[in-house]
């Protein structure tokens, strides 16, 4: 267990290297933080002055050295728009963040499995093919577009007659295909302070109806996906000689299916999980700018717009940091569940 | 009455373009402790039939006519829970390949237990006192160790002992060992087969056992069927049939044996292939390979290309041949005029 977190943290280091010289490099090629600092009417001698007291005239390495440094403390430098150490920025932004991606990790996994593991038990059934139809068009449907389709519909509201109104059974389907709206869909409402930068939106009711367009539309690409993926190899599983074998040898098939091919069906499913659970986190940058969600992809968007560059820099070193981490719990947990893999090095 | 019974059993695979008859008026009985041997080329039907005892045919194939008489009970007409009370209870079965059986991401034990607890109303504790005793039996080393060890800690011969043992948990009448040793090394299968052989008349078990090793037949069995594209097409006792096969597919298989060839000639063995279920010849389905047929002459031939042949008893085997029927009624004149 030591020498796997060992070997962990180490492949952890090497990938937040790699991720630090990128973030470093493309602050030269993001415009010149000078022009973004002082005003129009400042003389070159001035900027030049500034560059040289900011360090920015140094050779590359010495530049990277001090930003390395610097890193591991947890210091990014300070915030051009917000005047912060940009660490509390992001810190304030990522609550919000990491609160949509669980709303919607836990949406995906709710929903995926029982769906995926009824598509596959029963792949003829009409409700396995509208699931799969379904699917299909959430996959193609950009995130945004399906935020903006949920905000009409359940925010705004749609009012619709194509039937006659003034008869009983057209009022009627009128209303079926009307909605009244009404969900929030903007911000996140008046969220519950919890300690430092963390306020929640999981303690009231109200703040977790802030949550639901939010998290539909960022699960409407991943959910299918997954609900695909669970069923096909689900469908693989059942076909296997061991299903077979624990059928000759007259177990339930509820057993069947939830124990011997659904814990079988998930070893795969986890491995994408823990990957896609990092793209998550990037994928909130659509999702958060259409809801005006203030998490940390909105603050991201709105750092490039500014030429924030020490915000950018340090966006995407703990967007880089979350993806380790993740990673490194999915591998845990994978361990956990499949035996032939061997994490504690203890004797067979 | 014997133990088993199937008769005139008809399994079908329900495919797009029409039914694919995998198996056609399969008749075979089985008394207990007697071990039956059903051999064939891959694709006659051997493993369909196995499978269809216990109605365990992947979907889309299904049984379309016949019966199944096991114990004075009817199984192709039980529901699935009733089925699930003889699957692995009194009517076992033993996989071709060890590698892929059991489930790995399960215990040993668990797969024992659960196998047990499917059956019997027993505390977890009993359970695993049966299975620690059945590993015994089937001569693991240590086997207390392997109760808590996954199935990627064994090796294939282990895990083939083990999926004996469950085989044997909950003391079945009959045991149906589809090509039990086929994936198996050459060294362990002669073990394996020997384990098997041992623990059956130890416990006075039926056994089907179905193979396309001949050798292993004649060790192991008292009575084998021959099947060809889905009919039985010869059946008897497995020491008549093996020193005297009267069916030309059977004296083909028996002359493919590598014994049977000259040294440093080429290998004896039975021209063409066997044909596509869905796509059988008229009358006999092995006419277009016979031998016999060359040499027969034009009225015999046209009975094979047209007619399905019968059974006809040659002393105490059975083969389904038109040649076969014919030779056997041209011996019993002479042998009416010689007296």
């Amino acid at each position: 267990m030591i020498a796997f977190l060992i070997k962990r943290l180490f492949h952890a280091l090497l990938v937040m290297f790699v991720i630090s010289v990128i973030a470093f490099a493309i602050q030269d090629n993001l415009g010149d933080p000078i022009q973004q600092m002082v005003g129009q009417s400042v003389p070159e001698s001035e900027r030049e002055a500034l560059r040289e007291e900011l360090g920015l005239n140094d050779p590359f390495l010495v530049q990277y050295l001090r930003f390395a440094v610097n890193a591991a403390h947890f210091d990014f430098g300070y915030s051009y728009v917000f005047n912060q150490p940009t660490t509390d920025v992001v810190l304030r932004h990522l609550p919000a963040t990491l609160e949509l991606v669980a709303a919607t990790t836990f949406l995906i996994i709710a929903l995926s499995v029982p769906i995926g593991v009824y598509s596959a038990i029963k792949p003829r059934a009409w409700l396995s093919r509208f699931f799969m139809g379904v699917s299909i068009v959430g996959i193609s449907i950009p995130v945004f577009l399906t935020a903006i389709v949920l905000i009409q519909i359940f925010a705004i509201g749609v009012s619709w007659s194509p039937f006659p109104a003034d008869t009983g059974w057209g009022a009627w389907l009128n209303d079926l295909i009307s909605t009244e709206g009404g969900m929030p869909a903007y911000g996140r409402g008046d969220p519950v302070h919890v300690f430092g930068t963390w306020e929640t939106n999981f303690a009231s009711l109200e703040g977790l109806t802030y949550l639901v367009l939010p998290a539909i539309s960022l699960a409407s690409i991943m959910l299918p996906l997954f609900i695909r993926l669970i069923r096909a190899e689900m469908l693989e599983v059942l076909q296997s000689d061991y299903v077979k074998f624990a059928r000759a040898k007259g177990i339930s098939p509820r057993r069947i299916y939830f124990l011997h091919a659904l814990k079988n069906t998930m070893l795969p499913v986890i491995t994408v999980g823990g990957v896609q659970i990092g793209t998550l986190v990037a994928y909130t940058i659509l999702t958060e700018t259409v809801f005006q969600w203030p998490g940390m992809g909105l603050m991201f968007l709105d750092a490039i717009e500014r030429s924030d560059i020490p915000l950018i820099v340090t966006y995407l070193m703990i967007v880089g940091l979350i993806f380790v981490i993740t990673n490194t719990l999915v591998d845990l947990i994978y361990g956990l569940i499949n035996p032939t893999v061997k994490l504690t090095g203890k004797p067979a | 009455m014997s133990l088993l019974d199937v008769n005139h059993l008809d399994v079908r695979f329900a495919l797009r373009g029409g039914d694919v008859r995998a198996l056609r008026d399969v008749c075979f009985s089985l008394d207990r402790g007697e071990r039956l041997g059903i051999v064939g080329e891959s694709g006659a039907g051997k493993s369909v039939a196995a499978f269809s005892l216990l109605n365990l045919i992947a979907k889309p194939g299904y049984i379309a006519g016949g019966s199944i008489r096991f114990d004075g009970q009817e199984l192709t007409t039980l529901s699935d829970r009733a089925l699930r009370k003889v699957r692995g209870h009194r009517m076992s079965m033993i996989f071709q390949d060890p590698m892929m059986t059991l489930n790995p991401v399960l215990t040993i034990g668990e797969q024992m237990v659960e196998c047990l607890k499917a059956h019997r109303r027993i505390s977890t504790r009993e359970a695993r006192g049966i299975s620690l005793n059945k590993l015994q039996q089937v001569q693991i080393p240590s086997p207390e160790a392997r109760l808590d060890q996954y199935p990627h800690e064994l090796s294939g011969g282990m895990r083939q002992r083990v999926i004996i043992a469950i085989a044997l948990l909950l003391d079945p009448d009959i045991i149906i060992a589809d090509e039990p040793t086929t994936a198996l090394d050459v060294t362990i299968q002669a073990e394996i087969m020997a384990l098997l052989l041992e623990l059956c008349e130890k416990h006075n078990v039926g056994l089907i056992l179905i193979t396309h090793d001949l050798g292993v037949v004649s060790q192991v069995t008292q009575r084998m069927l021959v099947m060809y594209a889905g009919r039985v097409i010869e059946q008897g006792p497995t020491r008549e049939i093996i020193n005297d096969p009267q069916h030309p597919y059977t004296q083909g298989l028996i002359n493919a044996l590598p014994q049977m060839a000259t040294p440093g000639s080429r290998l004896n063995q039975i021209p063409g292939s066997m044909p596509s279920l869905s796509n059988l010849p008229s009358g006999c389905a092995f006419h277009p390979r016979c031998s016999f047929v060359e040499r027969a002459d034009g009225s015999r031939r046209q009975a094979c290309h047209d007619q399905v042949p019968e059974f006809v008893t040659s002393g105490n085997c059975q083969a389904a041949c038109h040649m076969v029927a014919e030779m056997i009624e041209s011996e019993r004149i002479p042998a009416e005029e010689q007296d």
